[in-house]
């Protein structure tokens, strides 16, 4: 037909050495791939769970009233230390709460562990009845009526537990109810690290 | 017309009508009230987690708003306020991400992207492209005249 193809290739301008123009071809392949493993990494994360900026911080000051009819003295910052402690935020109105009460339960009884309690914004009779019903798995309750000790140890939900090492730092922080899994994969070996 | 107006509403309807602030928060002197509202603006409510807490409505808002106006009233700076907060629950609680070593991913990441891919296009372009036009002679002319136009079918090429 016509001679446009002998002309074509006759002007054409001279093109790059194969090998490197293939090597143009794969860089939007691995900017793809890498960019792919970070999303697929950040998409097993919870963006909801925030991690804390008191982990390895002496935990904050507080002390705050005990729970009428109990006979502890509250729960204050000057409980902390010594030993390993587990201080968990709780309230009769939370229903997660309810979920890891029986963990909190294994803690404290299998495992020997001192639980302290801080009530958040609950009035005493409720968390009473709630101890009655669930039973009372803390060494100390502090009432957090104003929530004010919860902004202290950045809360923001509860249930949230934090683990207390023997020198009175913060060293570990669980937003929501014990699972579980969490138990036996995170908490136990740390708390054995802890005590160690 | 009578569609648009009702979409407009619609649409302006869904805008927060008011802030969550309530009157018993807010403080007497206006200029600290005003201070007080613009720092809130800027932090995050860590409930709803997309809104300030200028904005929400949870109780965790309304604690920290009072606590805000509480170190306002207290004398301490926007800057101790902020910090006081971000100590405490992290940068997360900003709703403008520092910019820092750890977040210039997030702030520069899509404009380098950005750059690197135009630099990578304009790179392959210009390998790929012809630098001459070729031009067609005058017998190639006219046969692509014959082969696009109606006259040229007509006499039958």
């Amino acid at each position: 037909m016509s001679s446009a193809k002998a002309a074509d290739t006759a002007t054409s301008a001279p093109t790059a050495p194969r090998s490197r123009r293939r090597l143009l071809f794969l860089i939007p392949a691995v900017v793809f791939a890498g960019a792919a493993v970070f999303l697929a990494i950040g998409l097993t994360q919870d963006p909801s769970r925030l991690p804390s900026p008191l982990i390895d911080q002496p935990a904050p000051t507080f002390d705050l009233p005990p729970l009428p009819g109990r006979d502890d003295h509250g729960f204050s910052s000057k409980d902390l230390g010594g030993k390993v402690m587990i201080v968990n935020f709780f309230a009769s109105w939370c229903v997660p709460c309810r979920l890891e009460a029986p963990m909190i339960q294994r803690l404290a009884k299998e495992q020997g562990i001192t639980v302290q309690g801080i009530a958040y914004k609950d009035p005493p009779a409720n968390v009473r009845a709630w101890l009655d019903e669930l039973g009372d798995p803390f060494t100390r309750i502090g009432l957090d009526s104003s929530g004010r000790t919860a902004i202290d140890w950045g809360v923001y939900g509860v249930p949230e537990s934090f683990i207390v090492d023997k020198r009175g730092r913060i060293v570990y922080k669980q937003v929501g109810p014990f699972l579980p899994q969490d138990f036996d994969d995170k908490i136990l070996p740390i708390l054995a690290k802890l005590r160690g | 017309m009578r569609w648009l107006l009702l979409a407009l509403l619609v649409a302006f309807a869904t805008l927060p009508a008011h802030a969550a602030v309530s009157p018993d928060e807010m403080l007497p002197d206006p200029q600290l009230e005003a201070r007080a509202r613009d720092l809130e603006k800027g932090l995050r409510c860590l409930v709803c987690q997309n809104q300030s807490i200028d904005d929400s409505d949870a109780p965790l808002a309304h604690d920290i708003r009072t606590l805000v106006r509480q170190q306002i009233e207290e004398g301490r700076t926007n800057q101790e306020i902020v910090g006081y907060l971000v100590s405490r629950y992290g940068d997360f609680i900003l709703l403008k991400p520092p910019v820092n070593g750890a977040t210039w991913v997030l702030w520069f990441g899509p404009l380098v992207l950005l750059l690197l891919g135009s630099g990578l296009l304009i790179a392959f372009v210009r390998r790929r492209s012809p630098d001459a036009e070729t031009e067609l002679s005058e017998a190639e002319q006219e046969r692509l005249v014959e082969l696009l136009t109606d006259e040229g079918r007509e006499q039958g090429r």
